[in-house]
């Protein structure tokens, strides 16, 4: 693709952003390892030499017979399950931390929740999960959701507010009546009704959370589009019988994804708010999922460790710092009245 | 005029609703074009003049359909203009086309100069493919006098002149024979205007073209028409050959208006028709003749009745109870 002058002098703006640069930097990182988590913290170890043949456990289930067990299950590789049998005959490679977000670490010798050691280097939770493995798998699982809501929710509202601003009228007249009615739901209460017949797994909360959230741009978008029609490169797109839908994504929407694509990034931070706080009450993610709303609960509940709610506190709030820091820059280097510095 | 005309304005309304008060509601009109009937013939340029916001523009996007006119007919080549949808619609947007005031503002500032022309092409299938539609943007580009090697800028890496004729190029790209010219050059300098004119003058030999020109400078008008109707709050007040209107104008307003355009000649002396108040609101224009509220020479009647466009030369018509 070839960059514009503008482009150009965008992008310029947004590195001379120092904060919002190195914002994106830390949270593009962070975000990029935790796609990784499997590789970072497991259960399994990534790679098993075993009697001259290697095996990959993060990828396949093996049965324990497979590594000289007894039993034909799924194989544990701990030291309680198949770990002795196959150092004795191999080797095998573990990720950093040896725990998945789910796993139940045994060996504590103190009742749970219980303080930072070298093997649980945040503590565990009350329920003897190692916080960092739950936390990495936590923060994936909220930008990951947050990411899709924003983008699906912003292309339905950015269609939405196009067909609106563009057609006006009557049809404009209409919808904005039904966004008026739609946007009065109480979300919290219908989730909590829906939460008591569907099980909330994460692709049903994210579609319950779409049909709610796609409105955050709608009016944005028509605004833009409501002043774009008049513009005089659209009348004369018009004037040679351009179609409807062409005239909306080739002159209109570019004009519009300006001020839209500004508004992203705090998007995206009230999205993984919104998940925390359902965790958080209990009606988010199903019970067991690693999630930083379920970390905080944690916090409330177990009152008398401090650390818990502390750490899930620090990551959400410096993710959300480093998310709103992007946005500004994002912010600024669309600005038409501000100069490359 | 011999023959059909080419573009037939009959009786020509625009009314503009002022929605006002907490529902919304419809209080008034308004009257941005109030019964205006033109003819304009092939090849010839139709100059329309009258001071800002006497419905000049809105009579040339109302018979593009641009706007929907509120009554009167649009006849282009025989054809109602008004009753078109769809696929007619979409042939007529090949015979009529527009060129804007504000080249800054008629060019989309995200796509480049081939873009801009070549999507006209692509619409109307102009072309076969991707190589036809280049060579017909350097053709076009060419006749407007513009570099071939333009078409892959921005536009806003060029002057307004510049810009002006790119507009000129994509108007053109769909071989259109009418062009509504919505002040052309009003936006451009003197030096400039006059290379535009001349532009639009070679183009109109060459292709045989035919323009409702727009404007309100009236030397300009002078220079590029065959003929000249001039308007005022919504009405034409008088049409004639460019040449009877300047030398012969008849309609009160019509004179006060050519008094104004200044002579290249300090010495010169003639009588300057000065008009008294402001043009009225179109939202409540005055009854019978428009102008009566301002004319030196109004009457009782022309208070009351409206008067019509009455022939009073060889194609020379005007619209007054006391001149026709």
């Amino acid at each position: 693709m070839r960059l514009t002058p503008l482009m150009r002098r965008r992008l310029a703006n947004f590195r001379a952003n120092k904060r919002g640069y190195w914002s994106l930097l830390i949270f593009g990182v962070a975000f990029f390892v935790s796609l990784f988590a499997e590789f970072i913290a497991n259960d399994r170890p990534i790679l098993v030499r075993y009697d001259g043949a290697f095996f990959m456990p993060i990828f396949q289930n093996y049965p324990e017979a497979t590594f000289g067990g007894d039993l034909p299950v799924d194989a544990k590789y701990d030291d309680n399950g198949v770990g002795p049998l196959i150092r004795e005959k191999g080797w095998m490679l573990w990720p950093p931390v040896r725990f998945s977000y789910a796993t139940l670490v045994t060996n504590l010798g103190r009742p749970a929740p219980s303080p930072p050691t070298w093997q649980n280097p945040l503590g565990t939770d009350d329920q003897a999960r190692d916080v960092l493995a739950r936390l990495l798998y936590g923060f994936r699982i909220s930008v990951l959701f947050g990411f899709l809501l924003t983008i699906l929710g912003s292309a339905i509202g950015i269609a939405a507010g196009a067909v609106q601003g563009y057609f006006g009228g009557l049809t404009d007249l209409l919808f904005q009546r039904f966004l008026e009615i739609w946007s009065s739901m109480p979300i919290l209460f219908l989730l909590i009704i829906l939460a008591s017949f569907i099980q909330p797994g994460f692709w049903n909360l994210l579609g319950i959370m779409l049909l709610f959230g796609w409105m955050g741009l709608v009016g944005l978008v028509r605004a833009e589009f409501l002043r774009g029609r008049n513009f005089d490169y659209v009348r004369a797109a018009r004037a040679l019988g351009v179609s409807n839908v062409r005239m909306m994504f080739r002159h209109m929407l570019p004009n519009a994804m300006v001020s839209s694509l500004t508004f992203l990034p705090f998007i995206l931070a009230g999205s993984v708010t919104l998940l925390t706080a359902l965790d958080f009450l209990g009606f988010g993610l199903p019970p067991g999922s690693a999630s930083l709303g379920e970390l905080l609960l944690q916090g409330k509940n177990n009152l008398t460790t401090p650390r818990l709610a502390f750490i899930g506190f620090m990551v959400i709030a410096v993710a959300l710092s480093l998310l709103v820091f992007i946005g500004e820059a994002v912010r600024d280097a669309f600005d038409p009245r501000k100069l490359p510095s | 005029m011999s023959g059909e005309p080419l573009l037939k304005v009959k009786d020509l309304k625009k009314y503009f609703a002022v929605r006002g008060g907490v529902l919304s509601r419809i209080v008034d009109h308004v009257h941005a074009v109030d019964g205006v009937s033109l003819e304009v013939a092939q090849g010839e340029t139709l100059g329309v003049v009258g001071e800002s916001g006497c419905g000049k523009s809105t009579t040339g996007r109302c018979i593009l359909r641009l706007i929907e006119p509120t009554s009167g007919e649009i006849w282009f080549q025989g054809q109602d203009v008004r009753q078109m949808g769809g696929e007619q619609l979409r042939a007529l947007r090949r015979d009529m086309q527009i060129i804007f005031q504000d080249p800054y503002a008629s060019l989309n500032p995200r796509l480049t100069v081939g873009g801009i022309i070549g999507e006209a092409l692509q619409i109307h299938k102009l072309a076969k493919n991707n190589k036809e539609i280049e060579d017909r943007v350097v053709e076009l580009l060419e006749t407007v006098g513009l570099r071939p090697e333009y078409m892959h800028r921005f536009p806003h890496e060029f002057s307004g002149g510049q810009r002006q004729r790119i507009g000129i190029a994509r108007a053109l790209a769909v071989e259109p024979k009418l062009i509504v010219c919505d002040e052309p050059v009003s936006a451009l300098d003197v030096s400039v205007q006059a290379q535009v004119i001349n532009l639009l003058e070679d183009l109109q030999e060459k292709f045989g073209l035919t323009y409702l020109f727009i404007a309100h400078d009236l030397s300009v008008v002078e220079h590029i028409s065959d003929r000249v109707a001039v308007m005022y709050l919504g009405r034409v007040v008088e049409i004639a050959t460019a040449k009877d209107l300047y030398a012969n104008p008849r309609h009160p307003y019509t004179e006060a208006l050519l008094s104004a355009v200044p002579i290249p000649d300090p010495k010169a002396k003639r009588k300057r028709i000065v008009l008294q108040g402001d043009v009225p609101n179109p939202i409540r224009p005055p009854p019978g003749c428009h102008f009566h509220t301002r004319c030196p020479i109004a009457e009782a009647r022309c208070a009351k009745d409206v008067p019509e466009l009455k022939q009073t030369g060889q194609g020379h018509w005007v619209s007054c109870h006391l001149r026709s």
